[in-house]
């Protein structure tokens, strides 16, 4: 089934049809890709600074902005903890991202982070004496499968009954948080001595390790940065080698242009549907056990901390792409460790930042305001997400 | 169109230069003098202030002639600063000492937005040389113990927790007596209630800090239903089983309002949330229907909600000012201690705060008669038979 469709794309004619080009593009449209995120994210820097010219004055602009770039980037702490939060964001934005790309609105990564960091604490917490290079991978491959589990049952309701996964994903995300108070208050995971849902703490074997408490620096015992960084690229890279190198990476795609036309092209809508969300699902799960199992230890209710919904802004500017979607992971989070020196050297709130962030959606949201602002030329119609309710 | 975007971005641009410019400008005079004028008031309020600081430090030592000012900073839970309650109660307790020229007026307040902020923001405060940094919250309990370990000679203070003597010895925990005041919210719950159905919910069911609260609230109804011989009936919290009714965080406003939509399809008419900012969404649907009392918590609502006064039946206050007041005072004092702090009824460390006029003359009193029971300690809540 998929030999022919990697045949469609390769015995190219000279007319093909136009999903094909949009699926599998000749040229790398940069301006859409790169300058309009770039210009986005330094529109809201600007109507950022109005803002603080607003509240706190002119003479505060510089100061807010310097302080945000030091708190981010000036130290070995603050690119510690910047890459830190980046890290959640790259599993979860990876997650939504590889929905857009098959034409899935995932908005459950949320839900699917809880459940997949549930089930990772739940592996974490059980056999005790387990060498650490058993007990961490089987915690995180648990993580992949409670999310991935989360991720196939909007899969399937999509695929076989046409049910919109908008719908049923935000609801699945309802049920993940009731299910992690009720695991949490049993007896077996709740933390001893404790009446509010918390977990006991994940046995040293099964959590991440920190991985830049070799450096020679001071306070080198509060640099956080675990190897879920390493392993959130390392993931980034193969959903990239999936999306754009492999047959199956080709149907994704395809089945995102247009359902139809890769359905007549023989490829197999609903098993893509249903796979996407999966790896979609385990995704997040994986960013779930990256919380759990690294920075915080533990879990509890709201633990993930919204961070599956700002998956769905940082795709967006990521262009749907792995590689856009590390950058701006690594910019949110530079973004909200930045804001919390800004906040201490100024007397510019942590407000602001959620201001910026809501603008860098508003901009790549709307890529024609910023083509019309920066007067930048060309580009094609806007893309297209995701489809209606009806298809 | 086209020529509104590119006035957009002329005024964008524009925006950038003027505001590059203006900062070199002011660095070398405003803020230089800005920092000169805080301080000569920040003495001159100091002085001024010395003699009441000292009339009000009467309750646990003499205070010294003259205190130095320091720096108290405090690192909030997910709720944040302007929360109404919880975390605004706490700043407030800076805000006065700022006031009172006991802390300057480089005192700081960082917001946490999820829970792996609470470390680094303690982290930030460290290196930004606080000499008092309070930790508002029992959510904050594990990160606090870390760093008041990898800094044993920093002062710090915790709401809400207490630890084990041997754990975190130098962090002074501050716990307060809230039974005590939540069993006179409960009582005057009991009196005012036309459907004889009172409700109670949390935001997270953490122990003491959120259920002792509702355990309060229910004893007091009951001490009612001992005293008036009725029934009222209390739904939302048991605390023999310890099973009630959570929100299950300390953010979500719209979750206080559909919790209390059902409680009041139950029959409910009066609401004690002990969620923090959710309370807030009782609040607005308690105003909508018109018919509904809500208790507030922690502030005195009708200070800082005062847009739902119509519906606010009292409020179960807890001395969080008081108590970040007193740290601070200790610091500066040179009195500071680590361990466990409780502020009880009996020294108005907490209380029932102003009781809506519409509330009959004798019940008030009544309420009046029982909070001077509960300091004597002639009445304690619990002891009321189950109803």
């Amino acid at each position: 089934m998929s030999d022919e469709g990697t045949e469609a794309k390769e015995n190219k004619e000279p007319k093909e049809p136009r999903w094909v080009e949009r699926v599998a593009p000749k040229n790398v449209d940069w301006s859409s890709l790169a300058v309009i995120p770039f210009l986005a994210v330094f529109s809201a820097l600007v109507v950022g600074a109005v803002f603080i010219i607003f509240t706190e004055g002119l003479g505060s602009v510089l100061p807010a902005y310097g302080a945000l770039l030091r708190g981010a980037f000036g130290g070995w702490n603050s690119i510690s903890e910047t890459l830190l939060v980046a890290t959640p964001l790259i599993f979860a934005g990876l997650a939504v991202a590889l929905g857009f790309q098959a034409g899935l609105f995932n908005i459950g990564a949320e839900g699917q982070m809880t459940i997949g960091g549930l089930t990772a604490v739940i592996v974490g917490i059980s056999f005790e004496g387990l060498p650490a290079v058993i007990h961490l991978p089987l915690a995180l491959a648990a993580g992949f499968v409670g999310g991935a589990l989360w991720g196939f049952i909007p899969g399937v309701l999509r695929a076989k009954t046409g049910a919109h996964e908008v719908i049923t994903t935000i609801m699945l995300n309802f049920i993940a948080f009731r299910i992690l108070d009720y695991i949490l208050k049993q007896p077996f995971t709740q933390a001893e001595g404790r009446f509010d849902p918390i977990s006991k703490d994940v046995l040293e074997s099964a959590r991440l390790p920190r991985i830049l408490t070799w450096l020679p620096v001071e306070g080198v015992e509060m640099l956080r940065l675990n190897l879920g960084f390493i392993l959130a690229l390392a993931v980034a890279w193969i959903v990239y080698w999936i999306l754009f190198k492999s047959t199956i990476g080709f149907e994704f795609r395809a089945v995102g242009a247009n359902p139809d036309a890769a359905k007549y092209g023989g490829m197999a809508v609903t098993s893509a549907i249903i796979l996407v969300m999966v790896l979609a699902g385990g995704l997040a799960g994986l960013g779930g056990s990256n919380e759990t199992l690294g920075v915080l230890g533990r879990a509890f209710p709201g633990f993930t901390a919204q961070i599956g919904f700002d998956a769905i802004a940082l795709a967006l500017l990521g262009r749907s792409h792995p590689g856009g979607v590390v950058l701006s992971a690594i910019l949110f989070g530079a973004l909200r460790v930045g804001g919390r020196a800004m906040q201490v050297e100024t007397d510019v709130g942590i407000d602001l930042i959620i201001i910026i962030q809501a603008l860098i959606i508003v901009f790549v949201a709307a890529p024609e305001l910023v083509r019309a602002i920066y007067r930048i030329k060309g580009g094609e119609e806007a893309r297209q997400l995701t489809r209606g309710w009806s298809t | 169109m086209k020529r509104n975007a590119r006035y957009l971005a002329l005024l964008g641009v524009l925006v950038l230069v003027i505001a590059a410019c203006g900062d070199g400008a002011d660095d070398g005079t405003t803020t230089t003098a800005e920092a000169e004028g805080t301080t000569t008031t920040a003495e001159a309020e100091a002085e001024e202030t010395a003699t009441t600081a000292e009339a009000e430090a009467t309750t646990t030592t003499e205070a010294p002639p003259s205190v130095e000012a320091i720096t108290a900073c405090q690192v909030t839970d997910t709720g944040g600063i302007d929360d109404k309650s919880f975390n605004q109660t706490a700043w407030k307790g800076v805000t006065d000492a700022i006031d009172a020229g006991l802390a300057t007026a480089d005192s700081d307040f960082l917001e946490s937005q999820s829970a792996t902020d609470y470390q680094p923001n303690i982290q930030a405060f460290l290196d930004k040389g606080c000499d008092l940094i309070i930790t508002v919250g029992f959510l904050l309990g594990a990160d606090t113990e870390t760093m008041a370990n990898a800094n044993p000679d920093q002062h710090f203070q915790i709401i809400d927790f207490a630890y084990e003597p041997g754990v975190a010895d130098s962090v002074q925990g501050a716990v307060f007596g809230t039974t005590d005041a939540a069993f006179l919210a409960g009582y005057l719950a009991a009196g005012v209630t036309e459907t004889g159905i009172v409700a109670t919910y949390g935001g997270i069911q953490i122990p003491c800090a959120v259920t002792c609260f509702m355990d309060g609230f229910v004893y007091g109804v009951r001490y009612y239903n001992e005293v008036n011989g009725t029934d009222v009936q209390t739904l939302g919290w048991n605390p023999e089983d310890e099973t009630g009714v959570f929100t299950g965080d300390f953010e979500d406003l719209a979750k206080g309002r559909a919790v209390t939509q059902s409680f009041v399809d139950e029959g409910a008419d009066v609401i004690l949330p002990v969620a923090g900012p959710v309370g807030e969404g009782s609040a607005a649907l308690a105003l909508e229907l018109g018919d509904v009392w809500v208790i507030g918590v922690d502030a005195d609502w009708f200070e800082t909600l005062p847009q739902y006064e119509a519906q606010i039946l009292s409020s179960v206050l807890k001395g969080l000012d008081v108590a970040v007041f007193t740290a601070i005072r200790e610091v500066a004092e040179g009195t500071f201690e680590g361990g466990t702090r409780l502020y009880a009824i009996a020294e108005d460390g907490v209380g029932l705060g102003a009781i809506n006029d519409d509330v009959p003359q004798p019940l008030q009193d009544e309420v009046a008669a029982l909070l001077e029971s509960l300091k004597e300690g002639s009445i304690v809540p619990g002891d009321q038979a189950l109803s």
